[in-house]
C-alpha cells in the first residue's frame, strides 16, 4: 500500500518529466547493487539503495552536464548497471533464488526488517516530497522559468532523481525488477485521464494504484498466480478501462459544453 | 534615481550570428517601455540575457546590482516569454499554475538591496494574504477567474498567456518583462491585455517592458520606446520616436526586409 502511493507520487512527476522508464533503468542498477550485496555478503537491499543512488545522479549528470536526452541517459545507465551485475552474480556462482525473487518481486516473502525499513523509507520520502512539493511541481511544469524564480533546480533535480531511486529500490520487492515500470507508469497515465487538478491527479493515482495491489494480491492468492504480475495486469486493464470511458465521455462533455452560454 | 535594468555594450551571439550588437538600454522605474524590431532583432536574446538565460558579453544592471546579485534579485522580475514551453498533457490547472509562481522564496539580501536602491516595493495583494488569496487576486487582475478550475492545456493561447501574466503578477514584481506577449491573442484579448497592463503600471506600479510589434498600441500605451535591428536604433520618448521619420522608416524597412528574408529561406530568428 505504501509502496503503491509512493510509487504514484514519484511516477506523476517522472511522467511528467518524460522520465517515464527512469524507473525500469534504477531498477537494473539496483540489480547491480544487490548482486554486489549478495556477492560481499552484506543485507542487499542497503547495496540496492547505494548503487541506484548513485545510478540515478549519474543519470542526472548525463542529462544535464553532457545533455544526453533522458531515454539516452536511462539506457546507460540501465545496461551499465545489469551488466556489473550480471558479471558479480557470476563471479559468485550463478542465479540464487533470492536473486530470482527481486527480479520478479516476491511479496509473501518479505520479511519483518524488509517490512520496517520499507515504511520508514517510504515515509521519509512522502515526507520529503510533501514539503517541496510546489517547487517540484513549477520544475516539472518549465524548468527555467523555476530557476528564473529562484529555486536551486540543480539541487533539487539531484534530489528527486535520489528520491525515485529509494523509491524504486523499495518497490522491488513487490513487482521485481522487470515490472517495477508498471507502478510508475500506469496510474499516472490513468490518473491523467480524469481531467483534474496536479494534487487530485496525484490522489485518483495513488488510489487506483494501492486498490490494484491489494486487489492483486488477492486475485492471485485465490487464482494461485503471480503476484506481481496479476498485479501489473490490473493496472493495465484499468488504464485501458479509463481510456474507453474518456472515449465515451468526453464528446459528450464537449457538446454539453458548448451548449452551456457563454 | 537607479534604472531599474542598465545594459552597457551587451552582445549576445549564437554561434557566428550576432543576435544583440552592443546594446545600451536603460529602464526606468514605472514606465512602460514599448521595444520594437522587426522578428530576429534580438528582443528575445536581449531579454534573456538581462535574466542571466543566455550567455552574454557586456554589463547587465539589475535594481543598481552587478550580475553576481542576480539570484537574490530576479525573485522581484515577472517574466511571460513569448512562448511558455509546457507539456500539453501537464495535468495542472490555471490555478496551481498561478500558485507556481508564488515560491520564489525572496533572500533578505535581495530584500536589503532593492530597499537600497530606493525602488518601492509593489503589493498586488495589499497586505501577506494567504497564498490562496494571492492567487485569487492575481486571476481576477487578468480576469480569469471564472477559468481557475480548468486544465492549462485546454485554454486557448491567449487565454493561456494571461495566466502565464497570473503566474508571473502573483509574486507582486517590481518590473515584468513580456516577450510579444499578444500574438497569440485574438483582437479583443488584445484589448483585455493592454488594460491589465495599465493597471498594474498606474495602480500597482509595476514597470513594464514589452516588446511588440503594433505600433499603434505601441503609440497608445508606451512612455518610451526602444527600437532594434540588433543594435538599438532608438530608445527615447515614444513621441520622438513618432515624429522621427527617419527613425520610423528605418524601422518598416527593416520589418520587410526581415519579412521576405523569413519567406525566402524559411527561417526563424531568435527574435
Amino acid at each position: 500500500m505504501a509502496i503503491a502511493c509512493l510509487c504514484s507520487f514519484v511516477g506523476c512527476f517522472l511522467v511528467m518529466r518524460r522520465l517515464a522508464l527512469f524507473g525500469d533503468g534504477i531498477a537494473h542498477v539496483a540489480f547491480g547493487g544487490i548482486a554486489a550485496g549478495l556477492f560481499a555478503g552484506v543485507y542487499p537491499l542497503w547495496t540496492a539503495f547505494a548503487v541506484s543512488i548513485l545510478g540515478s545522479v549519474v543519470l542526472q549528470r548525463l542529462r544535464s552536464v553532457a545533455h544526453i536526452p533522458g531515454e539516452v541517459a536511462v539506457a546507460i545507465t540501465l545496461v551499465s548497471g545489469l551488466s556489473a551485475g550480471v558479471i558479480l552474480t557470476s563471479m559468485s556462482g550463478g542465479f540464487t533464488v533470492d536473486l530470482f525473487s527481486f527480479l520478479f518481486g516476491s511479496i509473501i516473502l518479505v520479511s519483518t526488517e524488509d517490512m520496517t525499513i520499507i515504511l520508514a523509507v517510504s515515509s521519509g520520502v512522502a515526507l520529503t516530497l510533501a514539503a517541496l512539493y510546489r517547487k517540484l511541481l513549477f520544475i516539472s511544469f518549465n524548468e527555467e522559468m523555476a530557476r528564473m524564480s529562484g529555486i536551486n533546480t540543480v539541487a533539487l533535480n539531484y534530489l528527486f532523481v535520489a528520491l525515485a531511486a529509494v523509491t524504486v529500490v523499495t518497490s522491488m520487492r513487490l513487482t521485481g525488477i522487470l515490472l517495477i515500470t508498471a507502478l510508475i507508469v500506469l496510474p499516472t497515465i490513468s490518473a491523467v485521464r480524469f481531467n483534474r487538478s496536479f494534487r487530485t491527479t496525484l490522489m485518483i493515482s495513488a488510489a487506483l494504484s494501492s486498490s490494484s495491489v491489494i486487489v492483486g494480491i488477492f486475485l492471485s492468492y485465490v487464482l494461485d498466480w503471480a503476484p506481481s504480475g496479476t498485479i501489473v495486469m490490473l493496472l493495465v486493464t484499468i488504464l485501458v478501462a479509463v481510456h474507453l470511458a474518456y472515449r465515451v465521455v468526453s464528446p459528450a462533455r464537449r457538446l454539453a459544453a458548448v451548449r452551456q452560454p457563454q | 534615481m537607479t534604472s531599474i535594468v542598465q545594459t552597457e555594450n551587451l552582445t549576445v551571439e549564437y554561434g557566428s550570428v550576432t543576435a544583440v550588437d552592443n546594446v545600451n538600454i536603460k529602464i526606468n522605474q514605472g514606465e512602460i517601455l514599448g521595444i520594437v524590431g522587426p522578428n530576429g532583432a534580438g528582443k528575445t536574446a536581449l531579454f534573456r540575457a538581462i535574466l542571466g538565460l543566455q550567455p552574454y558579453r557586456g554589463r547587465v544592471t539589475l535594481f543598481g546590482q552587478d550580475h553576481t546579485m542576480r539570484k537574490h534579485l530576479l525573485p522581484f522580475i515577472g517574466y511571460v516569454p513569448q512562448k511558455m514551453a509546457f507539456e500539453p498533457t501537464f495535468p495542472a490547472t490555471v490555478f496551481e499554475v498561478v500558485s507556481m509562481g508564488i515560491i520564489s522564496k525572496r533572500t533578505v539580501r535581495g530584500a536589503e538591496l532593492i530597499r537600497r536602491g530606493e525602488f518601492r516595493p509593489v503589493s498586488l495583494s495589499r497586505e501577506s494574504s494567504g497564498d490562496a488569496e494571492r492567487v485569487a487576486k492575481s486571476l481576477e487582475a487578468v480576469g480569469m477567474d471564472h477559468l481557475a478550475d480548468r486544465r492549462i492545456g485546454s485554454l486557448s493561447g491567449g487565454e493561456q498567456q494571461r495566466a502565464f501574466i497570473a503566474q508571473s503578477l502573483v509574486r507582486d514584481p517590481l518590473l515584468m518583462i513580456l516577450d510579444e506577449p499578444v500574438t497569440s491573442m485574438d483582437v479583443e484579448s488584445q484589448a483585455a491585455f493592454y488594460s491589465i497592463l495599465r493597471r498594474a503600471n498606474r495602480d500597482h506600479g509595476i514597470t513594464v517592458v514589452v516588446s511588440l510589434h503594433d505600433l499603434e498600441m505601441l503609440k497608445e500605451h508606451s512612455d518610451r520606446v526602444a527600437c532594434m535591428n540588433c543594435q538599438l536604433c532608438y530608445h527615447g520618448d515614444t513621441e520622438t520616436f513618432f515624429a522621427d521619420e527617419d527613425c520610423l522608416r528605418m524601422y518598416t524597412e527593416a520589418s520587410m526586409q526581415a519579412h521576405l528574408n523569413t519567406h525566402h529561406h524559411d527561417h526563424e530568428g531568435g527574435a
